[in-house]
C-alpha cells in the first residue's frame, strides 16, 4: 500500500515542522517561520494525497469506503483537520507562531496512529454502511480540530498573560515576544471556537439524523452522545462567557482548554474507559 | 407588603434574566451529565449490581441515577434553562427590535462619542452637491442611505443586514422548538420491538414500557438472511418484509428488502433491522439400545434438550443430505453435542436413514439412550425495532433553525454608517455588531473613497 508510505512521510513532515516552529520561537527569524509553515503545508499536501490514496485502495480491495471508519483512520483524519484549520487561520490572520502550539497535536495524532495502531483497511460492518457516516465524521472532526487549535491558542494566552502579570509589563524579552498580544490571542481563541461550534452542532445533528434514520431514535443518551452534548454545553458556556462580565480573558481560556479536554474524552475516553461499563447495558 | 412582593418578583425576574444563571446552568448540565455516562442507564445488568455495595445501590436508586436523564432534577435543570432563555429574550428583544425597526438615523454628539470609527474632514463644496456625491458613493460602495435634513445639516444613514441581530434569538428559539418536538414524540409516539419468524406475520408490537400496540395492519417476514465477510465480520443483515392490509399485500410494500441503515416506513411507522436469531426446530426420537420405547424429542435451533438419562444435547449443524459429506450414506443427518451428567461431552453425528449406525454408536459408548434424527426445519426470525415519532419533524425544524441561526449569529454583522454634512465639514461614523476588526478596514476604505471622490470633483 503506497498510502502508508505517504502517511509515514506526513508524520515525519509534522515532526520537522514542529521542531522548526520551536526554532522559530527561539530565533525570532522570519525566514525560519516561513520554512516552518512551508514544511507544514507540504505535510498537509502529502497527507491529503495519502488519504485519497487510501480511499482508492479500499475500492481496489473491493471493500470501498471513505477512510474514516475505525480508530486509526479517524486519528489520521483528525490530524489532517487540525492542520487544515491551522492553515486557514494562518492564511486569514498570519499569526504563524501559533503553529508551535498546534503542530504538536497533529504530530501526536499521526505518531500514535503510525506507530501504535493496526493500519489495515477493514470492510465496513452493517451499522456503518451509510453516507451519513461521511457527513457525520467530517463535521465532527472539523469541529474537534478547531477546538484543538483554540486550545493551543488558549495555552499561549495563559503563558503570555501569566508572564505579563509577573513582569507587570508587556513581555519584550525572550520567546514571548513572538506571541501575538493577549488581546489578539483572546480574539483568535473566540474565532476558532466560532468555526468549531457550528461544526460541532452540525456534527451532533448529523449524528442524531443518522441514528434516527438507522434505528428510529435520534437521541438515546448513550455515553458518546452525552459526552458530545457535554462538549457542546462547555463551548456554549464559552460563547456566553464573552457577554458576561468577569468571564473573559483567563477564565475564557480555561473554558476553552476544558472544552478541548472534554472533546478528547468524548472522542477517545468514551471508547477507552466507558465502553467497559457501557457494555453491561448491552 | 405589596412593595415587598414587588421587590421579590423583581428580583426573581432579574434572577431569571441573568447570564450568570446561564453560565451556571450550562456548566452544571455539562458536569451533571457525566454521571449517566459512568453509571449504566436503564436496567443495570446483574454483573454490575453484584459489583457495587447495597448502600450505593439504594442511594443510586433514590437519586434516580439509573435513569438520570429522565429524573426530576435533570428535567428541572432543562426547565430552568428554558425559563432563563425565555426571560433573557423577553428582556432584550424589545431593545433589539427597536434597533432594527427604528434605527437612530441622526449622528448627534452622544452617538458620535460612542462610536470607535469616526472621521471628520473639510470640504468647501456646496453642501447639497456634497450630499449628492456622498449618497452616490455610499450607494455604490455600501448601500443607499436615507437622507434627512435637520438643524441645518444633512444626515445620511445607511445600514446592512440589520435583521441578523435576530439570529441569536433564532438560535435560542430553536432550542425551545427542539424541546417541543421531543415532547410531541414522547406523548404521541412510541418505540417498540418485535420478532417475526420467517413466514409469519404480526399486527401487534410491544413497546419498551411493555404496552401492546395494534399497528392497524400486519407485517410479514418473508425471509431473513445474514452475510459475512471472509474475516467473519458481519457484512449484511437483510429482512424481506411485506405489509399486509386485511391479509392482502399492499402494492409497493410487497417483498421489500430492509437492511441496517435502510428501514421501511408505512403509515408513519418505521421498521428497522435490529437483530435476528435462530428459530429452527429439529425432531429426534430416543430409543433403548434395542430400538424399543421410542420417545419423540423436539430441539430448538438455539436451545437444548434433556435426554432420559439426564444428559443434555444441542444441535450444532444439520444437513438434509449427508451423502454430500459421507459417500455411501443418504438422507438427513444432524451434528449434535451431548453433555453427560458426569461432566463429559462428546460430539456425534446422528442419521435419519441409518438407525443401525445410531445404535452402533450408542452401544460403543455405553448403555444409551439412542438418538435418531427425523429432520427438521431451518428457520430464522428477524428482530425489528418499530418506531413512530410524529415530533421528529419539529426536532429537525429546530435543528435547521439552530444551524442557520448560529451561522448568521457568527458570520453576519449589522453594519451602520452615519454621515453628517454641516458647515463645510463632513463627519462619518460607523459601527458593526460583529467582527469590529474587519469592519474597521471596510470603514477606512469607504472614507478614503469618499475623500478621493470629493477631491476629484474639485480638480476641474
Ligand atoms: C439559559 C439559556 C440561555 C440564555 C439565557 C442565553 C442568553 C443569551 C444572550 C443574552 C446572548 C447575547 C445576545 C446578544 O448579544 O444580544 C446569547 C448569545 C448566544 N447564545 Fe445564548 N443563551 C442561552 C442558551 C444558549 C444555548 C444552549 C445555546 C446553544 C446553541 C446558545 C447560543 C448562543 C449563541 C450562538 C449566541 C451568540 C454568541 C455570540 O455572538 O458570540 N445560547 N445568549
Amino acid at each position: 500500500m503506497t498510502s502508508s508510505l505517504f502517511f509515514n512521510i506526513t508524520t515525519f513532515a509534522y515532526l520537522i515542522s514542529m521542531l522548526v516552529f520551536f526554532a522559530f520561537l527561539a530565533s525570532r527569524s522570519k525566514s525560519v517561520g516561513t520554512a516552518a509553515i512551508a514544511v507544514t503545508y507540504g505535510g498537509l499536501f502529502v497527507q491529503t494525497v495519502a488519504i485519497g490514496l487510501r480511499w482508492k485502495e479500499s475500492y481496489d480491495m473491493g471493500v470501498g469506503h471513505a477512510p474514516m471508519s475505525n480508530l486509526y483512520e479517524s486519528i489520521v483524519f483528525f490530524s489532517w483537520t487540525i492542520v487544515l484549520i491551522y492553515a486557514i487561520l494562518d492564511i486569514k490572520y498570519k499569526y504563524r507562531v501559533i503553529g508551535a502550539f498546534v503542530m504538536p497535536f497533529a504530530l501526536l495524532g499521526m505518531a500514535w496512529a503510525q506507530l501504535g495502531m493496526n493500519t489495515g483497511i477493514e470492510p465496513l460492518v452493517p451499522a456503518l454502511q451509510s453516507n451519513w457516516l461521511l457527513y457525520h465524521v467530517i463535521t465532527c472532526f472539523l469541529g474537534y480540530a478547531a477546538f484543538a487549535v483554540a486550545c493551543g491558542i488558549s495555552i499561549m494566552y495563559l503563558i503570555k498573560a501569566g508572564s505579563e502579570a509577573v513582569a507587570d509589563k508587556p513581555a519584550g524579552n525572550t520567546l514571548l515576544a513572538m506571541f501575538p498580544p493577549t488581546k489578539v490571542l483572546d480574539d483568535l481563541n473566540y474565532r476558532s471556537i466560532m468555526i468549531g461550534f457550528p461544526l460541532l452542532t452540525l456534527g451532533i445533528i448529523t449524528g442524531a439524523a443518522w441514528a434516527n434514520y438507522a434505528w428510529g431514535t435520534y437521541w438515546s443518551w448513550d455515553p458518546k452522545e452525552t459526552w458530545s452534548l457535554i462538549v457542546w454545553f462547555v463551548y456554549a458556556a464559552f460563547l456566553h462567557a464573552r457577554i458576561t462580565k468577569g468571564w473573559v480573558g483567563k477564565r475564557a481560556a480555561w473554558l476553552s482548554i476544558i472544552g478541548f479536554a472534554a472533546t478528547i474524552f468524548c472522542y477517545l475516553g468514551v471508547n477507552l474507559f466507558l465502553s467497559g461499563l457501557h457494555s453491561y447495558g448491552k | 407588603m405589596t412593595t415587598q412582593k414587588k421587590d421579590f418578583l423583581h428580583s426573581l425576574w432579574d434572577f431569571f434574566c441573568s447570564l450568570k444563571l446561564t453560565m451556571f446552568l450550562l456548566i452544571s448540565l455539562a458536569i451533571i451529565s457525566i454521571i449517566g455516562t459512568v453509571i449504566p442507564q436503564g436496567t443495570p445488568a446483574p454483573e454490575y449490581l453484584a459489583q457495587i455495595s447495597t448502600t450505593k445501590l439504594s442511594l443510586y436508586k433514590t437519586l434516580g441515577f439509573f435513569d438520570m436523564y429522565h429524573s426530576w432534577w435533570f428535567i428541572l435543570l432543562l426547565y430552568l434553562l428554558t425559563v432563563n432563555l425565555t426571560a433573557c429574550s423577553i428582556k432584550r428583544l424589545p431593545h433589539i427590535w427597536k434597533i432594527i425597526t427604528c434605527p437612530v438615523t441622526i449622528l448627534n454628539d452622544s452617538l458620535e462619542r460612542s462610536l470607535t470609527n469616526v472621521v471628520t474632514f473639510k470640504s468647501t463644496d456646496d453642501t447639497t452637491a456634497l450630499k449628492e456625491r456622498i449618497v452616490a458613493v455610499l450607494g455604490a460602495e455600501f448601500t443607499t442611505p436615507g437622507v434627512i435634513e435637520a438643524d441645518g445639516a444633512w444626515h445620511l444613514f445607511a445600514q446592512k443586514t440589520p435583521w441578523c441581530r435576530l439570529s441569536v434569538y433564532a438560535v435560542h428559539l430553536s432550542i425551545i422548538v427542539i424541546f417541543i418536538g421531543t415532547i410531541i414524540g414522547s406523548l404521541f409516539g412510541y418505540k417498540a420491538y418485535v420478532n417475526i419468524m420467517e413466514g409469519d406475520s404480526v399486527s401487534k408490537v410491544v413497546t419498551r414500557s411493555e404496552k401492546e400496540i395494534d399497528l392497524g395492519f400486519s407485517v410479514r417476514c418473508d425471509k431473513f438472511s445474514a452475510a459475512f465477510y471472509d474475516t467473519g465480520a458481519p457484512k449484511e443483515f437483510k429482512s424481506i418484509l411485506t405489509v399486509l392490509e386485511n391479509g392482502k399485500p399492499v402494492p409497493g410494500f410487497d417483498h421489500k428488502a430492509i437492511i441496517v441503515n435502510d428501514p421501511l416506513t408505512y403509515k408513519g411507522i418505521t421498521f428497522y433491522q435490529s437483530s435476528y436469531g435462530d428459530a429452527s426446530k429439529f425432531l429426534f426420537t430416543t430409543t433403548d439400545l434395542d430400538g424399543k420405547n421410542a420417545v419423540p424429542l423436539t430441539v430448538m435451533g438455539n436451545g437444548s434438550a434433556t435426554l432420559p438419562d439426564g444428559s443434555s444435547m444441542h444441535v450444532l449443524e444439520t444437513t438434509p443430505e449427508i451423502g454430500e459429506y459421507s459417500p455411501g450414506l443418504t438422507g438427513p443427518a444432524a451434528h449434535i453435542e451431548i453433555h453427560t451428567p458426569d461432566g463429559n461431552s462428546e460430539k456425534v453425528v446422528v442419521y435419519a436413514n441409518h438407525p443401525n449406525l445410531n445404535i452402533e454408536h450408542a452401544k460403543h459408548h455405553g448403555k444409551g439412550p439412542v438418538l435418531h434424527f427425523n429432520g427438521g426445519e431451518k428457520r430464522s426470525y428477524t428482530g425489528l425495532q418499530v418506531a413512530k415519532d410524529p415530533g421528529v419533524w419539529v426536532v429537525w425544524l429546530g435543528c435547521f433553525l439552530m444551524v442557520i441561526g448560529i451561522f448568521a449569529a457568527f458570520f453576519l454583522s449589522h453594519r451602520r454608517i452615519w454621515v453628517r454634512i454641516q458647515g463645510g465639514s463632513v463627519t462619518v461614523g460607523g459601527n458593526a455588531s460583529k467582527n469590529p476588526g474587519a469592519f474597521q478596514l471596510t470603514f477606512e476604505r469607504l472614507v478614503e473613497q469618499l475623500k478621493a471622490d470629493i477631491t476629484k470633483e474639485k480638480q476641474p
